[in-house]
């Protein structure tokens, strides 16, 4: 078993009276693409701060490569990129980039090449100031790809991009998962996270709910399976009654089923050969796992 | 650990050059003496003393209200300001200790003072030695001018950043700079001025006066200049003051020094204390 990236145990964090940790614990392995998830004010944001030493837990053990939070050689293998973060306007992107590799004790000659990774090399000689928003949040993912960091946390890495950068941060952040990094980020953005992240957590209330990939996830929320099937207007009442009822509308119906019943209701439907025109399979997204989690959290409080 | 402080510091010299910051303050100072040097100083011609010193004497003042402003406008943003923008949780996430981040913003500021000090002042020196009127012994007087500002300015550079670790917007700590500097720079003196007046031969005037002089950075400055001048029966100002002083005006310079190196500190321990 090789050492764990990051292990938190029974982390505690109050802000005068309020628990915005409470008793978190999970494990990180190196090569993981975790996602934290959680409504605003979950506490994902405190959790990354204690993590990188800037706030010290009321509780509980962190431990980043065996050294503590905040301790010069966590800080040397951890890279970070906050929620929102505004770089100074006047300097190009490169002076930028030049200035955190210097900080890390890294060569600046790769910020070119870090630039070209993240889209920003014709950008490079541009003052930030004159940068879109998602060209700066690519910046700063940039800076998180300095030197080979072994754990890198991103808060909302891909607020405010659009749909092709966002596929390139992700792709982004397979590559530096591949070398071996433990990739750390929160989103708002769930579905864009289905098949891009090894292993979801979720954070409510700052409890952490759910620990688990995505496809165990859903088997344990046991959220049904949403099945439409299109049939010729005169067959719909056949087709529904075979079926086992479920809503009719127009040339359609509608039901749901058990995750485990999939298979079976499926080939009940191919059995009613040539009646059915069509098939929708809908399996519950992200957003619907995660608010079963979340509520069922919020219920038990 | 050296490099690091480097890269803030050129850093910090580069914002200085790309927001105009030097140039502005270069030119400021270079219009206020040039001002003083050429216009103010014309009545003292018949005097016999050298018009480089005299100019210097008036930029003694000149430099208490203008270093310390600059200093205060350079260093107010540099803590809450990134705090404010996000940069600072991301600086600190590398490896760079908070007193290593402080000790860079300082030089990188120090030196966008200086450049700005040695152009400004420079340029009125080299116009008066262009001019026929200036002398060696003058030209020490003015580099000790540039020296001691520059001085001046890192002390008010740490006040600076002491109030921009103490509030939590850029805008609290602009306010408070100023509010800083009207207590340093101008009430102090009226304070001490109105006991002077109130009571002119008391015990407050032989044994606490002094004292209360030399504390004050922006004071101590102004005596150190003067007394050094040697010429301030011709300059008048501090004349008085500076011959019935209980100790040596040396004394003065570091006292600076040691208001410099304590506001750091203090500023130092405040910085660790924050959770950005």
């Amino acid at each position: 078993m090789t050492q764990p990236t990051l292990k938190v145990q029974d982390v505690c964090k109050s802000f005068s009276g309020y628990k915005a940790v409470d008793r978190v614990s999970f494990s990180l392995s190196p090569g993981e693409r975790i996602a934290l998830l959680g409504h605003n004010g979950a506490g994902k944001t405190t959790l990354f701060k204690l993590v990188l030493g800037f706030l010290k837990s009321d509780g509980g053990g962190i431990s980043v490569l065996g050294a503590a939070p905040g301790s010069h050689e966590a800080r040397r293998n951890t890279a970070y990129l906050p929620e929102s973060v505004a770089f100074p306007a006047s300097l190009t992107g490169k002076e930028v980039l030049v200035f955190y590799a210097r900080l890390k004790g890294e060569k600046p000659s790769g910020a070119m090449d870090l630039l070209e990774r993240v889209g920003l090399a014709d950008a490079a000689k541009r003052r930030v100031g004159t940068y879109s928003k998602g060209m700066r949040q690519r910046l700063g993912l940039a800076q998180a790809l300095i030197g080979h960091p072994r754990l890198v946390l991103l808060d909302e890495p891909t607020s405010g991009l659009d749909p092709v950068s966002r596929q390139n941060v992700y792709e982004l952040i397979g590559e530096i998962a591949n070398r071996g990094t433990t990739v750390l980020l929160s989103s708002h953005a769930l579905t864009e996270l289905e098949a891009r992240t090894d292993r979801v957590l979720i954070l409510s209330k700052g409890r952490l709910v759910a620990d688990d990939d995505l496809s165990r996830l859903r088997t344990q929320a046991g959220l049904p399976i949403r099945l439409k099937v299109w049939t010729r207007p005169e067959d719909l009442a056949q087709v529904s009654e075979s079926l086992g009822g479920g809503r009719v509308n127009g040339r359609s119906v509608e039901f749901d089923c058990r995750a485990d019943d999939k298979i079976r209701t499926l080939s009940a439907i191919g059995a009613l050969g040539d009646l059915v025109e069509d098939v929708d399979v809908h399996a519950p997204s992200l957003d619907d796992v995660y608010r079963h989690f979340s509520n069922a959290a919020q219920k038990e409080t | 650990m050296l490099s690091r402080i480097l890269t803030v510091a050129g850093q910090e010299i580069r914002i200085g050059i790309r927001n105009r910051w030097i140039l502005l303050a270069a030119v400021i100072l270079a219009v206020f003496s040039l001002a003083l040097a050429l216009l103010g100083s014309a009545p003292a011609g018949t005097l016999g003393v050298d018009r480089l010193t005299i100019t210097v004497a008036s930029l003694a003042s000149l430099s208490v209200y203008l270093v310390p402003l600059i200093a205060l406008l350079l260093a107010f943003d540099a803590i809450c300001g990134e705090v404010e923008r996000g940069t600072l949780l991301m600086t600190l996430s590398c490896p760079i200790s908070r007193f290593e981040f402080l000790l860079g913003k300082a030089a990188g500021h120090t030196l966008v003072l200086s450049f700005a000090l040695v152009a400004g002042y420079g340029l009125t020196a080299g116009l008066l030695v262009l001019l026929g009127s200036g002398s060696v012994a003058g030209l020490t007087d003015f580099l000790r001018l540039i020296a001691t500002s520059i001085l001046l300015g890192i002390c008010f550079l740490a006040v600076g950043y002491l109030l921009s670790s103490l509030t939590r917007q850029s805008r609290t700590a602009a306010a408070a700079s100023i509010a800083a500097w009207l207590v340093l720079v101008v009430l102090y003196d009226l304070a001490l001025l109105g006991a002077l007046v109130a009571n002119p031969s008391g015990a407050f005037a032989s044994e606490f006066f002094p004292y209360a002089v030399l504390i004050n950075p922006a004071d101590a400055f102004r005596l150190f200049n003067l007394a050094a001048l040697g010429a301030s029966d011709l300059v008048g100002g501090m004349a008085g003051v500076t011959e019935a002083l209980p100790f040596d005006p040396a004394l003065a310079l570091a006292s600076l020094a040691a208001f410099a190196a304590l506001t750091f500190a203090a500023s130092v321990l405040l910085v660790r204390r924050i959770a950005p």
